[in-house]
């Protein structure tokens, strides 16, 4: 049943759009499509970002991995290397404080008509994305696999089940939230 | 239906949402929310405009085919979302600077226009190098518990408060 959904295209591109226009709908009344909301953030003085992401991420991870269990949902844990990881991470970083929007974001910021982003960081992403393509076979040969890891999961790597992950990081995160509102920000 | 009209929901309203679409998509589509290889399909799309169907031969379209596909629609859907959501709550403007960005450097558009565009060049390139963004890594990639994921959502934060803080 699931399965003939995930195989009709154009149902998929339809549920890729709905999904989309929730997601757009969601991060601007959560304030995260503005640039000084995200800037905020960075500078750690609001951290409208935090709730969100962490919300999102103790919701998503239990309902996930309770999917999985009950054999409805399969994971994509995204391969990784510290050579793409770490230092990709780092670049996206710099990119994300100077624009002060990702590329979510970004989309939804557009949407709301913030013109730096459409006619700034749009274009910077495509160019960005762009040169990326250019120097991937180089890129591949060189850095991006240094230290590869691969698809690995935290509790593959401490070779626990997932439950015993999951919980733990619940609750720190429930109470670090509980900290961040705690001190007012 | 006053709540559409809310300029802003709690964030931890939001997450939770956030967090029930991930079920959604991982039940019904098989797939991750994802944002960045959006922006490389369409880069490879206009590449091809410009230098024909060999741009397609690329080793790095051939990963990712420079074609409309489940995550770009998503994209066009926030777009579309947020206009939404700011039409409910009268907050759609056309802003060239932000305001916090007015009160520490000005209002000339054009010093925000070159640094949105660098900090965008910068940020295509680590997303893909990194392989996601905020929302691959940062959300759909940590509540897989994957350890790419929580590598590259730290380092997107170590980077991103480092240069706003230099530049505040």
């Amino acid at each position: 049943m699931l399965k003939t959904i995930h195989d009709k295209k154009n149902v998929q591109l339809g549920i890729g759009f709905g999904v989309g226009i929730l997601f757009g709908f969601l991060l601007q009344k959560g304030g995260v499509t503005k640039y000084d909301v995200i800037i905020g953030q960075l500078l750690l003085t609001d951290f409208t970002v935090v709730k969100i992401m962490f919300s999102a991420v103790v919701t998503g991870m239990i309902g996930v991995y309770l999917l999985r269990a009950l054999g409805l949902a399969q994971l994509h844990p995204k391969p990784g290397s510290f050579g793409s990881s770490m230092v990709g991470g780092l670049i996206f970083g710099i990119g994300f404080g100077l624009l002060g929007y990702c590329p979510g974001t970004l989309a939804g910021a557009i949407g709301q008509g913030s013109l730096d982003a459409l006619l700034g960081g749009l274009i910077g992403i495509l160019i960005g994305a762009g040169l990326f393509s250019e120097f991937f076979p180089k890129l591949d040969r060189s850095i991006l696999n240094r230290g590869h890891f691969g698809e690995m999961t935290l509790p593959q790597w401490f070779k626990v089940s997932p439950w015993k992950v999951i919980l733990p990081a619940a609750i720190g995160i429930i109470a670090l939230l509980y900290l961040i509102e705690t001190s007012g920000r | 239906m006053e709540w559409l009209r809310m300029e802003q929901w709690s964030p931890y309203a939001v997450g939770i949402g956030i967090g029930v679409l991930s079920w959604i998509t991982f039940l019904l589509s098989d797939k991750p929310i994802g944002c960045s290889t959006a922006f490389a399909r369409t880069s490879g799309m206009i590449e091809r405009l410009f230098r024909g169907t060999r741009v397609t031969e690329k080793a790095y379209y051939k990963k990712f085919a420079p074609e409309i596909d489940w995550e770009w629609m998503l994209v066009l859907g926030i777009f579309f979302g947020a206009f939404l959501s700011s039409k409910f709550s009268g907050q759609f403007q056309f802003v060239w600077v932000p305001a916090r960005w007015d009160e520490a450097f000005g209002n000339t558009p054009v010093l925000r226009w070159g640094i949105a565009l660098a900090g965008g060049m910068v940020m295509g390139i680590g997303a893909r190098w990194a392989g996601g963004c905020t929302s691959g890594h940062g959300i759909s990639g940590t509540l897989q518990l994957a350890v790419s994921s929580w590598l590259a959502a730290i380092c997107f934060f170590i980077g991103g408060i480092a240069t706003a803080s230099l530049i505040f």
